[in-house]
């Protein structure tokens, strides 16, 4: 951890206040599993884990919530899925996904059953529904992290 | 990143921006290190007097703290160690004293540098007297003053005080 | 083992307000020093002292070390503090009670959320691997689970800005609340989206704020306490982590929690629920059953003051101070943490 403070003069209240810049360059390991799961994100594949009752996680659980078991069975999931539900960033903070305007989304990868967070260029809040269908938008340069799926397209809408 | 064993690790750099308040009672004591005096404040229930005033308050009685009262310049010390491990960081040549000083007039040891003497000569009960850096490079800040050194006065009888306070 | 009758016998917050320059410690240490004096009791009689608050959002680890100078803790003192609301920090209060290590106990808390970028820090507390590294904060996920709601006809925009309405003209009538107008819902809903479909209004306001509240046992809390506000239910439950696989439309973990509180067994006279996002205090009432007697959040709640890590706790006065002017015989306080309701702490309070 840093920690930076610039000195400061007093407000009109006489008090001083400064700015403080708290950085923590953390270097997570993430272990077997998650290590197989970030890789092939990295190679531009999406990779679930199959759960006990058949059902697909995606991202990959680690352990079996019925069991508790871990899991080791892999399945490649196609780059589609569908919103179930969204919200519109319409001032996009530092660091998000987007730099303009977009939605957050909880995606349901095909093949799969519980939905993840990932930010969809939808482009104008009136184009996007629960129930829109959208694509992986790999990013450019990858590194193996969630951010390695720059954001998600909406698939045009057969009528 | 992958390395030699296979496991994945994700740089996470996390960085937050806030802005900081010393609060209304650490006003004084800034606007002092400015002026070039050291400004402690007094419990009004225990008398005690800190330097620096902590967060405005008397831990001991809960209180906020009183008066101002100019503490110091020199002051004596409680304890100190010698520092020799290099760490991140690290601004100052190995090896190097912290102590713990207590200025004179002040109730409460505050931790400095030693300079301008062998580190072996170090001593509990040793008068010191800060160095101040340049005008120039002064704010609100005790790091106004670059470090204590010896002021050639005899000891002070620390007895079993020294720690204590 | 037969439980001890446990009770709030005093309370004490600080008028919420943004942009303060005070630290920490002078923030708590008035709260403290009130809720003593209310008392007119020695310092050393409190056995135990809990409290909560969140380092990221000091910017400083470990301050709550710090936040002992508020204390006056000589002697020393038997101290815990919890990385969460002061709502948490009361309940350790009150296990540390039922094992009959003390009689009173002090819970305090604080929360600077203006000092700091407040969306982002909380943030933090999300998965570190999937969630975190997008930066969505608070609002949005919030957002996400109100359109779920919208979608699944659970409630309306209307219903929303009738919870923020009624809640910024209930703040009226607090001294301590922030955000205060005599406003409808109909005012309300031709403003703007903030986070569509969150309008400003349905987002909790950050403030700073702190606040103190004294729990005590049995003959101690009836010496203490004209009329003590009896803790006869509380239970603490969690949802999954995992942001997709909890149910959007349903607090499962605040139900479960009511129920073991005995929110059912009788009517409830004062609600005070810990909701930030106007659609959550639907949420809440419906997993509580709470129905048309029931007076929910006449503070105003945590959308008009919403000093994080202490509106929690803030409940937990409100709902007892009701309790000690008499305008309500039987209340229940609720807290929230993490993004979404995904922790719920539900309390039942009763006087004699």
């Amino acid at each position: 951890m840093s920690a930076a403070t610039t000195p400061s003069t007093p407000g009109a209240d006489g008090i001083f206040v400064a700015p403080l810049v708290v950085e923590y360059p953390y270097k997570r390991t993430v272990g077997t599993l998650l290590s197989r799961f970030f890789l092939s994100l990295q190679e531009g594949r999406l990779e679930g884990t199959r759960g006990s009752d058949g059902r697909v996680f995606f991202p990959p659980a680690e352990f079996d919530p019925v069991t508790g078991r871990a899991l080791d069975e892999w399945v490649t999931l196609p780059e589609t899925g569908t919103v179930t539900t969204w919200a519109w960033q319409s001032v996009p903070q530092p660091n998000q996904p987007l730099e303009h305007p977009f939605a957050w989304a909880l995606i349901t990868i095909d093949g799969t059953e519980v939905p993840m967070l990932h930010a969809v260029d939808a482009g104008d809040i009136g184009r996007i529904r629960t129930g829109s269908r959208v694509k992986v938008r790999w990013a450019a340069e990858r590194s193996g992290g969630v951010r390695d799926i720059a954001c998600f397209d909406l698939l045009e809408e057969a009528s | 990143m992958s390395e030699a064993d296979g496991i994945m690790r994700l740089r996470q750099p996390i960085s937050v921006t806030y802005n900081w308040s010393a609060g209304p009672n650490a006003t004084s004591h800034l606007n002092g290190l400015l002026a070039g005096t050291l400004i402690g404040k007094r419990c009004p229930s225990c008398s005690l007097v800190y330097f620096p005033p902590r967060n405005g308050v008397c831990p001991k009685c809960a209180r906020v703290l009183g008066d101002d009262v100019v503490v110091g310049p020199r002051g004596t010390i409680t304890t100190f160690c010698v520092v020799n491990v290099p760490f991140l960081g690290q601004k100052i040549k190995l090896p190097y004293v912290a102590a713990q000083i207590l200025l004179d007039g002040a109730d409460i040891s505050m931790q400095h540098l030693i300079q301008e003497c062998e580190a072996g000569d170090v001593r509990i009960g040793m008068r010191v007297e800060p160095v101040w850096k340049d005008r120039s490079e002064w704010g609100p800040s005790l790091e106004n003053i670059a470090h204590f050194r010896p002021t050639g006065e005899p000891d002070r009888d620390m007895g079993v005080e020294a720690g204590a306070s | 083992m037969a439980r001890r009758d446990v009770a709030i016998v005093a309370t004490a917050q600080r008028p919420n307000q943004v942009g303060s320059t005070l630290t920490s410690v002078e923030l708590i240490l008035p709260v403290i020093n009130e809720v003593i004096e209310k008392l007119g009791i020695e310092r050393q009689k409190i056995g135990f002292w809990c409290h909560g608050s969140c380092d990221y959002m000091s910017g400083q680890p470990f301050s709550f070390v710090a936040a002992v100078d508020a204390i006056g803790a000589w002697p020393p003192i038997i101290e815990s503090h919890v990385e969460g609301d002061g709502a948490l920090a009361l309940y350790e209060a009150w296990v540390k009670i039922q094992t009959g290590e003390c009689d009173v106990a002090l819970v305090f808390s604080n929360g600077k959320t203006t000092s700091g970028p407040i969306d982002r820090i909380l943030n933090l507390q999300a998965d570190p691997y999937m969630v975190t590294p997008l930066w969505p904060g608070f609002d949005s996920l919030s957002a996400l689970q109100a359109r779920a709601c919208l979608d699944s006809n659970v409630l309306t925009e209307a219903d929303m800005a009738e919870v923020a309405a009624r809640s910024y003209r209930d703040a009226l009538n607090n001294p301590i609340a922030y955000a205060k107008e005599n406003v409808t819902a109909e005012q309300l809903l031709a403003r703007p989206y903030v986070t569509a479909p969150l309008r400003a209004h349905d987002c909790g306001v950050p403030v700073d704020g702190a606040n103190a509240v004294v729990l005590a046992a049995g003959d101690a809390a009836r010496g203490l306490a004209e009329r003590p506000a009896w803790i006869r239910g509380i239970d603490h439950r969690i949802d999954t982590q995992r942001l997709g696989a909890r149910s959007m439309t349903e607090s499962f973990s605040t139900a479960v929690a009511a129920h073991k509180a005995g929110v059912g067994d009788d009517r409830i006279d004062v609600a005070e629920l810990h909701a930030p996002y106007t659609h959550q205090e639907i949420l809440l009432r419906r997993a509580m059953n709470l129905g048309e007697g029931t007076h929910i959040n006449p503070s105003g709640g945590a959308l008009v003051s919403n000093p994080a890590m202490a509106a929690g706790l803030a409940r937990f006065a409100e709902a007892a101070e009701s309790v000690f002017s008499g305008s309500a015989d039987r209340v229940l306080a609720h807290c929230t943490s993490g993004p979404m309701l995904q922790q719920n702490l539900v309390c039942v309070m009763e006087g004699e």
